[in-house]
């Protein structure tokens, strides 16, 4: 599903380079549940802006589905990330003037989807995640819980192959955090691969596979008890 | 490249930005609205000021006889100057560039006009045929005055459409009508009329002046003359007014610097002058208009500037879900041509609306501003242009934007 192989990542600021990722090597089934962590400033969100196909790399190869992520045109890229990917940010990145359902149904839009179909669909999911009712609101309306659910719904709604979330537990209170990672639990077991970076132990606990990033490089994994 | 849902899009995207899209359409619309206020006030003073001269033809030159004022050659002054058919017959052959050329003669006696049992009091012209261009006299039933009623002295009258009025009141065509003219019977051969604010110019009649000199005891004499030359410019109109004074002069033995012998009323110059000073109007119209473009133009494109900056966040969020970058130049552009060219109507309407008002609100005789028409061409062709540029100030930051990667877009605060 996602192969990576020597994958160095330099970020170039004025004369100075930063080395974050200094060959990675990872194989990722279809179907996995894994958690990246590390500490901060271990290159988690680069990995997996990566993967996303949000950034570039410079060294080794990133293979997604048996093909090359490298030198996409922008056409190809933009194609990949609306079918194959669903990104989870941290600070959700909702679209502020429009509300839950326009939002979810977003990606449906760049499909080629038509308006009251994908609204529909947005419907669906959004129900899925219990914020039916709260469809028509604005982010600005939402707690940070729905906020993230709104956006986790928006990364399922195109059927990607993988869901990638950058810390998408890290502006919630525990209780709302456990509800998300069981909501990623149920998503995932449709077959939908999910990498989660985090920094929470007991969010990790919940994934099948944990990662430990250290200077660049995997420092140790672990099979989770569960 | 119709795509309803794109425009739906679109217009949600503009329904719930209100102050941007007001900023953006703010300023195409002042800017048309000011060009189009603009260029229809000054095309009003122009045309209110232009109606102030008289409908004759705008090259013509009128000759009077005066008195002399300077001693000349032994004559004291004060000797009276009288012009002759010899003096029409001299410039005729003198000048070269001439257009057209009548002599006048003023009958004595009152001016009373009969049909039957109506009669008013008409100005009585006298005049050769080229008379019907210098005063733009153009008939609109039968003819003006021709060559052979001048040979034969014949007694046939033109008369203006307001004499007509008065004095046909059966609604009989005055044509091979007999008026009288201090008791002498005229045969009506044409009706004129004239494109004039003033009601007098139509409400002359004509005959030729051979038959008003035999019948009305004229002998040769010739009170005034006028002509036409061809286009010239205000200085060669200047020197030609010299040349005329100066053969006068020679001919009648008065001093050329003399400037009460003859007097030359010009319409050449004072439509030059009239000319000169409205195009230093018009370029400075034309100046304050491209200025107000100019400033649109920039308006528009700071906004489009600042509205793909404050968009970059919304940009990458967008691409990491999956928008190809022509699709966002394409939806910022479509945004920016539509609220431009809404904006530019609106501009548009509210011009031509406000000149509306003007001009009903200016009274029908005003000497100072009349029909404010507006040269609708460059109203368009100005709203397009700011559509335009409108559009390339938002393609090139749209295109930079489009391609900058996501996830430094996504760090856009
Ligand atoms: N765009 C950038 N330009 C320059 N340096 C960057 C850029 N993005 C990240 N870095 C640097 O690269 C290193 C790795 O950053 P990254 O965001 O991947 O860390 P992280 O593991 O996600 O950290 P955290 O847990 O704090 O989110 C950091 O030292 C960071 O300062
Ligand atoms: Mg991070």
């Amino acid at each position: 599903m996602i192969e990576l192989k020597g994958l160095h990542k330099s970020y170039i600021t004025g004369n100075n380079k930063l080395h974050v990722l200094k060959g990675l090597d990872l194989i990722i089934e279809q179907g996995e549940l894994i958690s990246v962590m590390g500490s901060s400033g271990s290159g988690k969100s680069t990995l997996l802006n990566v993967l996303g196909i949000l950034d570039s790399y410079d060294e080794g190869y990133y293979k997604l589905n048996n093909t090359l992520m490298n030198n996409l045109t922008e056409k190809k890229a933009a194609h990949y990330r609306n079918n194959m990917i669903g990104f989870v940010f941290q600070s959700f990145n909702l679209i502020s003037f429009k509300n839950a359902m326009e939002n979810v149904a977003l990606p449906l839009y760049y499909q080629g989807v038509s308006r009251k179909k994908r609204n529909q669909i947005a419907l669906e999911y959004l129900d899925r995640m219990g914020l039916k009712e709260w469809a028509d609101h604005m982010p600005n309306e939402l707690s940070g819980g729905q906020m993230q659910r709104v956006a986790i719904a928006r990364s399922m709604i195109s059927k990607p192959k993988v869901i990638l979330a950058d810390e998408p537990t890290g502006a919630l209170d525990s209780t709302t955090s456990l509800e998300v990672m069981d909501l990623f639990r149920e998503i995932n077991s449709s077959g939908i691969t999910i990498i989660i970076v985090t920094h929470e132990k007991d969010i990790s606990e919940k994934t099948d596979r944990i990662i430990y990033l250290k200077d660049g490089i995997i420092e140790s994994e672990f099979i989770s008890k569960n | 490249m119709f795509d309803i849902d794109k425009w739906q899009e679109i217009f949600s995207t503009i329904q719930k930005n209100k102050l941007r899209t007001f900023l953006t359409g703010f300023s195409v619309a002042w800017g048309i609205f000011m060009l189009i206020v603009l260029l229809g006030s000054g095309k009003g003073l122009e045309n209110g000021i232009h109606s102030n001269f008289d409908a004759d033809a705008a090259n013509s030159i009128w000759i009077f006889p005066g008195q002399t004022s300077i001693p000349y050659k032994g004559i004291q002054p004060g000797k009276y100057v009288r012009f002759t058919n010899e003096d029409y017959e001299r410039l005729k052959r003198e000048i070269n560039n001439l257009e057209r050329i009548s002599s006048r003669y003023d009958i004595r006696g009152n001016d009373l006009i009969s049909y039957k049992n109506e009669y008013g009091s008409f100005g009585i012209n006298t005049v050769h045929p080229d008379m019907e261009f210098i005063e733009n006299s153009f008939p609109i039933k039968g003819r003006f005055i021709n060559n052979i009623d001048i040979e034969k002295s014949r007694k046939v009258a033109v008369i203006g459409d307001l004499v007509e009025e008065a004095l046909f009141k059966n609604g009989k065509s005055p044509i091979g009508e007999y008026i009288k003219i201090q008791g002498i019977p005229f045969k009506v051969v044409g009706v004129y009329s004239e494109n004039s604010n003033n009601d007098g110019e139509r409400r002359r009649v004509y005959i030729p002046i051979s038959t008003a000199q035999m019948i009305f005891d004229g002998g040769n004499r010739v009170n005034n003359i006028a002509l036409s030359v061809k286009d010239m410019t205000l200085d060669e109109s200047k020197q030609f007014e010299e040349k005329l004074k100066a053969s006068f002069a020679a001919n009648h033995n008065f001093d050329k610097e003399d400037d009460r012998a003859i007097f030359i009323r010009n319409n050449q110059e004072n439509i030059k002058e009239f000319q000169n000073a409205f195009q230093g109007i018009r370029l400075f119209i034309w100046v304050i208009g491209i200025g107000t473009i100019i400033a649109g133009i920039v308006g528009v494109s700071n906004i489009m500037i600042i509205v793909v900056k404050e968009r970059t966040k919304e940009i990458g969020i967008r691409k990491a879900i999956g928008a190809t970058p022509w699709s966002i130049v394409s939806s910022i552009l479509q945004e920016s041509i539509l609220i431009t060219s809404f904006a530019g109507y609106i501009g548009l309407v509210l011009g031509v609306a406000l000149m509306e008002i003007i001009a009903k609100n200016v009274p029908a005789d005003s000497m100072m501003f009349k029909n404010p028409e507006i040269d609708m061409n460059v109203a368009i062709s100005a709203t397009i242009l700011l559509i335009i540029s409108g559009t390339f100030a938002g393609y090139i930051p749209a295109r930079r934007a489009a391609k900058i990667k996501p996830v430094v877009a996504l760090r856009d605060e």
